[in-house]
């Protein structure tokens, strides 16, 4: 059968509004109409009718990478920077099974990512075949959602849907596995697009019940030791709840802190705002959490990084928390009043409750639990001493937060020591602007994170701020930011060690230090060198600075490889089994606590 | 141990689209967090919406049932999600096939067995007999541990289905 010319087709479209395109084009033609800009992928076999598309699309921007893992991480900060989905493209067999990591990573922390798979054709499947896996088998446990399209005349519906479930509700990873047959057949493609039939099935509560909220607003005005505990979900929820908050907060005087994954939602400046709190969050953050009657959720998941010992979590405080996700309730901490919605409509909905009941903070009480707070604040427990002859690396951090302040930076970080101080010294004055593997904790996340925060933002000033180890794990990207000239800023706190994990086993093992010391490491300059990038050593304390100021510069990518003292430990820091209380402020401390035996087997 | 602490059995039936991997995902889920699965039906209920309903029989503790319910209602394929046994009277039942091989009197009390459980006899040889039995766990359970001690038994066995009492819909679709 001859295929219908051109002028035909849209003559045929005119009148019934449906193209018969090829799968390939018609999954085009689709991520153009759900806004996708970029693409983050890398060819095979079972991709290559995409690829062939792609050649001739002029809309959608692929960005090659060099490994498949690195892929869904640059979607990932592709997306936390800008809040939009981000879009992944790989191919069958081991591209898939390459992006687990990533796919993880992204349900862990509630990232919106759209991954499309290559597959082996439908008559193939199950049959051993080249390249084959089962992925939508492997990735069922860690995606939100996935699809297998064995039926090209749905495959328009099918990612409709695909990206309305990875953006609504609580955020995550979906992954459509297509095999090559249906990309290569013809179908039809409704130019009116398919939006209602692809929000049919998933309708998450966004809107929270009115009681809650009037519930909420009676618990808050009891309050006379409050504190305020922000997560990953005002960041999801977009830059409008980071707003909502700082209105909240201004209006009530009340003390906040935040999550890893919350961190931004409020200014660091903000005089309110304690620091993180959690395993190594501030003194202050941790007691005010532990001494506090009443305690405000919203977007966080009491994460056992954040509680410690569950028994000793919050003993005298009554809980309210937000989410969007009814899961998180009661699931590890019971809490007293819950309020299902988005964290922007919930705290649009509560300030104005509050208002319109005339709310007003006990200023006596308050001001007696500030007192409190501050002499909390006094221990300084992010205190530390630079000495002349080694750079702390805490103090490496801290200078860069200070030389990039008149900058809107965006940083990354991979996962270890390094991250932690990240946390702890960089101060985040906006929400989107910081991404890091929080839940997953995965090495290898940030040089390929950076990489998709700068495609979001070509202009902006992106900083990895990495370990050494961690920076081993996805180094192969460099090439990606030589090809496309992301002028991504490599941070590397280099101690010569896995520090996180040469610190649990000073602390737990007797400081036998198996398999934690980073042997033949390269010569990061030469490295950069050799994808034609600027290289630089800070040896000295004295060197740092100009190391700072050299690579901020720089206008193209840069390695900067920071010699820090090798065996320095992160605190503050709550063992594992311990409670808030139980802190530990510095080498000092450690004889006096032991972990108990119970937290040693917790990670 | 407090009263929340209390393991506690509860029959669950979910509304799902019947869809390839539907069910691989409700279990993945059950087995991924560690979640007690005494039972598990599936079949089909509407042909023309393509529904299907699971019931599952788990137990846990009151919070671990919330969560149960609350991670069931996460997934898209799923409709609703209904707690039987938290709802009040349910009805439950669950049929077995039961073969004995056996002859001479045990033969005989076999059968007179089965005439007490009100099951039927699908099937009969000269030593040799399949019996249908329905009702609740407890009542298949003991007839099957009868029939066991009477003479080599083999068993096929359904999970446990339940619906409500009364003229309430316990679920519905979207």
């Amino acid at each position: 059968m001859a295929k219908s010319a051109p002028t035909d087709r849209k003559q045929a479209a005119s009148k019934t509004g449906v193209l018969a395109l090829a799968g390939a084009e018609i999954l085009l033609k689709t991520l153009e109409d759900e806004g996708v800009e970029v693409i983050f992928g890398y060819p095979g076999g079972a991709v290559l009718p995409i690829y062939d598309a792609l050649f001739k699309n002029n809309k959608i921007r692929h960005i090659l990478v060099r490994h498949e893992q690195a892929a869904v991480h640059a979607a990932e900060g592709y997306a936390r920077s800008t809040g939009k989905v981000g879009v992944v493209l790989v191919t069958s067999g081991p591209g898939a099974t390459n992006a687990v990591t990533g796919l993880t990573d992204a349900l862990m922390d509630s990232v919106p990512v759209v991954c499309l798979t290559g597959q082996v054709p439908t008559h193939l499947i199950g049959n051993d075949a080249f390249q084959e896996a089962d992925t939508t088998g492997i990735t069922r446990a860690c995606t939100k959602h996935n699809y297998l399209v064995k039926d090209g005349s749905v495959l328009q519906q099918t990612v409709a849907e695909a990206f309305h479930v990875a953006r609504s509700g609580r955020p995550g990873p979906v992954l459509i596995d297509l095999p090559k047959d249906i990309l290569m057949g013809e179908y039809g493609y409704k130019t009116d697009g398919v939006a209602a039939v692809a929000k049919q099935r998933y309708a998450p509560q966004t809107r929270p019940d009115a009681e809650a909220i009037k519930a909420a607003v009676a618990m808050l005005k009891r309050a006379e030791r409050p504190i305020i505990y922000g997560g990953g979900g005002i960041i999801n929820s977009g830059p409008k709840a980071s707003a909502l908050l700082q209105q909240l907060v201004d209006m009530t005087g009340w003390p906040t802190t935040l999550t890893l994954m919350g961190l931004g939602a409020l200014p660091a400046s903000d005089k309110h705002f304690l620091g993180m709190l959690g395993m190594h969050g501030t003194y202050e953050a941790n007691w005010a959490m532990h001494d506090c009657d009443i305690m405000l959720n919203i977007g966080a998941r009491f994460d056992d990084r954040v509680t410690g010992r569950i028994s000793g979590f919050a003993p005298k405080s009554e809980k309210i928390h937000i989410d969007i996700d009814p899961s998180s309730v009661n699931k590890n901490v019971k809490v007293d009043l819950s309020i299902i919605g988005d964290a922007t409509i919930v705290l649009e909905m509560l300030i104005a409750e509050m208002k319109a009941q005339s709310f007003a903070p006990h200023e006596a009480s308050l001001a007696k639990w500030w007192k409190q707070i501050k002499s909390w604040q006094k221990i300084n427990c992010l205190g530390f001493d630079q000495g002349a002859d080694v750079i702390k690396p805490q103090h490496a951090i801290k200078r860069l937060c200070e030389m990039t302040s008149d900058h809107d930076s965006y940083v990354t970080t991979e996962v270890g020591q390094h991250q932690m101080w990240a946390a702890q010294y960089y101060d985040f004055e906006k929400p989107n602007r910081w991404m890091t593997s929080g839940g997953l904790g995965t090495m290898g996340y940030g040089l390929p994170a950076a990489l998709g925060v700068q495609v979001a933002h070509p202009d902006a000033l992106v900083i990895d701020i990495a370990g050494e180890a961690s920076f081993m794990m996805n180094m192969q990207e460099l090439s990606t930011l030589a090809q496309y000239n992301l002028p991504v800023k490599m941070f590397i706190i280099n101690n010569e060690w896995m520090g996180m994990v040469r610190q649990w086993q000073e602390l737990i093992h007797g400081g036998r230090y198996s398999e934690s010391y980073s042997a033949s490491l390269p010569d990061f300059r030469k490295l950069a060198d050799t994808f034609g990038m600027v290289g630089l050593v800070a040896e000295k304390p004295d060197d740092l600075d100009g190391v700072i100021a050299e690579m901020l510069a720089t206008p193209g990518p840069v390695i900067a490889d920071i010699r820090v003292a090798k065996e320095e430990n992160c605190f503050p820091m709550i063992p594992s089994g311990a409670a808030h209380n139980e802190m530990l402020l510095g080498p000092a401390d450690q004889a006096a606590k032991p972990i108990s035996e119970e937290g040693m087997v917790l990670v | 141990m407090s009263i929340n602490e209390i393991v506690e059995r509860h029959i669950i039936s979910v509304l799902v689209d019947d869809e390839p991997g539907v069910l691989a995902r409700v279990i993945g889920l059950f087995s991924g967090r560690g979640y007690n699965i005494e039972s598990l039906t599936v079949a089909e209920v509407e042909w023309n919406r393509g529904l299907s309903r699971i019931s599952i029989v788990t137990s846990g503790t009151p919070m671990v049932i919330e969560q149960i319910k609350a991670q069931l209602s996460r997934l898209v394929p799923i409709h609703s999600v209904c707690d039987l046994t938290e709802m009040g009277a349910a009805i439950e039942r669950e049929l077995a096939l039961v073969k004995i091989i056996n002859d001479g009197d045990n033969r005989i009390e076999a059968l007179r067995i089965a005439d007490t459980f009100r099951a039927r006899t699908l099937d009969s040889t000269l030593d040799s007999f399949v019996f249908e039995v329905t009702g609740n766990s407890s009542k298949v359970a003991a007839f099957i541990d009868l029939m066991q001690s009477l003479g080599d038994v083999e068993i096929a066995r359904t999970g446990v289905s339940a619906i409500s009492r009364g003229n309430r819909i316990d679920l519905t679709a979207k």
